[in-house]
């Protein structure tokens, strides 16, 4: 699997032999592993198979841990994010992210939480402001729930529209690529639907990558997906392959319940 | 069931024992404060808040004291912010366990050695003479270790998700640090650097060595100063009743500054966190 596509422009991303480490713990090895562009990647295995290791990878959250190691190329649009002259800043606003718990910042008012992004990277110069706070509002399937309620604190609304609200907050940068980190893992049924239907519309102007230990929402999402197991990749391929098709035995007893 | 009943009465003796040290502990505390207001608040009028000594009053050392907590704040309270700023963010290695280590001796540090310390360096080496900046600097020694300290824990109590979710939006760490951990610790920081302001308000020994005191009103940053702690150590010294009555004054004064200190920057941080 190692890049035979290169130089693809469907690809927006690959990390090739990709390893990562905690201290003297490896948790990813030689990972090989190609996104495609403007479509839903899903990253399934069981719980720490390195999924969320993964994808931090892809824009350099995983160096901020103290003794967190890696090795390998992860490639955007054909360059290595870990170049040395490359500043990982500048990759986390290409690359966006939602985490798992969803994160709204406490101190800021609704508004102010999907602007965050654009003040803090000093970039709301000559942009309209408001503009693009009730376009990324939209975007995320949020701005009719809280049009009348912008001033309140970005905490005082449900997890699941918090969790929206931090969507928002990403697409307001207007990344290229935006990684979801179990997204829907501290919500209830409905709000995990919302977010879902969500995930598939953000891949018409994204590319999106999640990471789900759930697999019928990697079903439901993605159009392609990728089994971990023990920090490998055991296989990838188009998710319909994958479920109904799956080459490695490995992955098909994962699928249907075996262990996991 | 004799062995229940025994476990049962040593349940309340704990109790009991419990109730009576939160009573030892607060009683003396409470009659300090009864003492003082009884004795000070005779003295209250307004001659007694404006006049100079020699006008029976303790003007200056009112002034003193202000300007000291102001000059103090304004020296003290920006190191002491960014020292813990820097052990709780950047704090990640040797060199930063060596400084934790040395700040919190600091924080218990004798005053009356940082007061002879400001007094051999300062005082004698460079100003040349008692001044009201040396007792700033001798107060910001004892209040930059306490600021620090607290706004190491306080910054460490904002959850790294918080942290994480500004740096994955692509802001660098000093923007993180400055528009999203401080503002969600702001509470923490308000109420420690209260505290330190509080404790360096009242502090005596420092001053005798520094600004050493003054019958008059402040005369510039190079002279010598009155304030409130002075006064009342002096004036509880002097044989003369109407002194000492003067001295409770004083104390009710500082006891009041102290507590409308804390309840105005309260009322601030509040009044902040509702917007």
């Amino acid at each position: 699997m190692i890049d035979k596509s290169f130089g693809d422009p469907n690809l927006k991303m690959q990390s090739i032999n990709l390893s990562a480490w905690f201290g003297s713990k490896q948790v990813l090895k030689d990972i090989n592993l190609n996104v495609k562009a403007n479509a839903v990647t899903a990253i399934i295995g069981p719980s720490g198979c390195g999924k969320s290791t993964f994808i931090r990878c892809l824009n350099r959250m995983h160096e901020l841990v103290p003794t967190a190691k890696m090795s390998g190329e992860v490639l955007l649009d054909n360059e290595n994010i870990y170049d040395k002259a490359v500043d990982p800043v500048m990759v986390r606003r290409r690359v966006g992210m939602v985490f798992q718990k969803p994160n709204p910042f406490p101190t800021m008012s609704i508004y102010d939480n999907v602007a965050a992004g654009l003040k803090l990277i000093g970039a709301k110069k000559g942009k309209n402001l408001d503009e693009i706070v009730k376009r990324s509002l939209e975007h995320a399937t949020l701005w009719e729930e809280v049009k009348d309620d912008l001033k309140k604190p970005g905490t005082s609304i449900s997890g699941g529209q918090q969790q929206r609200l931090c969507i928002a907050r990403a697409i307001a940068l207007q990344p290229e690529v935006i990684l979801m980190d179990e997204p829907c893992s501290a919500l209830d049924p409905i709000a995990t639907a919302k977010i879902e239907r969500l995930v598939v519309e953000l891949k018409r102007d994204y590319t999106v990558v999640i990471v789900t230990h759930n697999m019928q929402q990697a079903s439901r999402v993605s159009d392609y997906t990728a089994f971990l197991y023990l920090g490998s990749l055991v296989e990838f391929g188009a998710t319909r392959d994958i479920f109904e098709n799956p080459k490695n035995p490995l992955t098909e007893k994962y699928i249907t319940g075996e262990f996991g | 069931m004799s062995n229940y009943g025994f476990r049962k009465f040593l349940n309340r003796l704990f109790f009991v024992l419990c109730a009576a040290c939160i009573v030892i502990a607060v009683i003396p505390l409470l009659s300090i404060i009864w003492e003082v207001i009884v004795r000070g608040a005779p003295q209250l009028s307004l001659n007694f808040l404006a006049a100079t000594n020699s006008g029976g009053g303790i003007g200056p050392a009112i002034q003193g004291t202000l300007i000291l907590i102001g000059l103090t704040s304004l020296i003290g309270v920006p190191v002491g912010i960014l020292s813990g700023v820097y052990l709780s963010e950047f704090g990640n290695n040797q060199y930063a366990q060596t400084m934790r280590s040395i700040n919190d001796i600091l924080t218990e540090f004798p005053s009356i050695v940082v007061g002879i310390t400001a007094y051999g360096v300062i005082v004698i080496a460079i100003i040349g003479s008692y001044s009201a900046v040396a007792g700033a600097i001798a107060l910001s020694f004892i209040l930059i270790p306490i600021v620090a300290r607290t706004t190491e824990e306080s910054l460490k109590l904002v959850p790294n998700s918080v942290r994480e979710a500004s740096l994955a939006l692509g802001a660098h760490k000093w923007r993180t640090t400055l528009s999203v951990v401080l503002p969600s610790a702001k509470s923490g920081l308000v109420t420690g650097t209260l505290l330190a302001v509080a404790r360096i308000a009242g502090e005596t020994a420092p001053l005798i060595m520094t600004i050493l005191g003054n019958r008059y009103f402040f005369q510039g940053l190079n002279q010598p100063m009155a304030a409130l702690p002075l006064e009342i150590w002096r004036d509880s010294l002097q044989p003369q009743a109407s002194l000492q009555a003067q001295g409770w004054g004083a104390a009710l004064i500082l006891i009041l500054i102290v507590l409308s200190l804390n309840i105005l920057v309260r009322l601030a941080s509040k009044g902040r966190m509702r917007k």
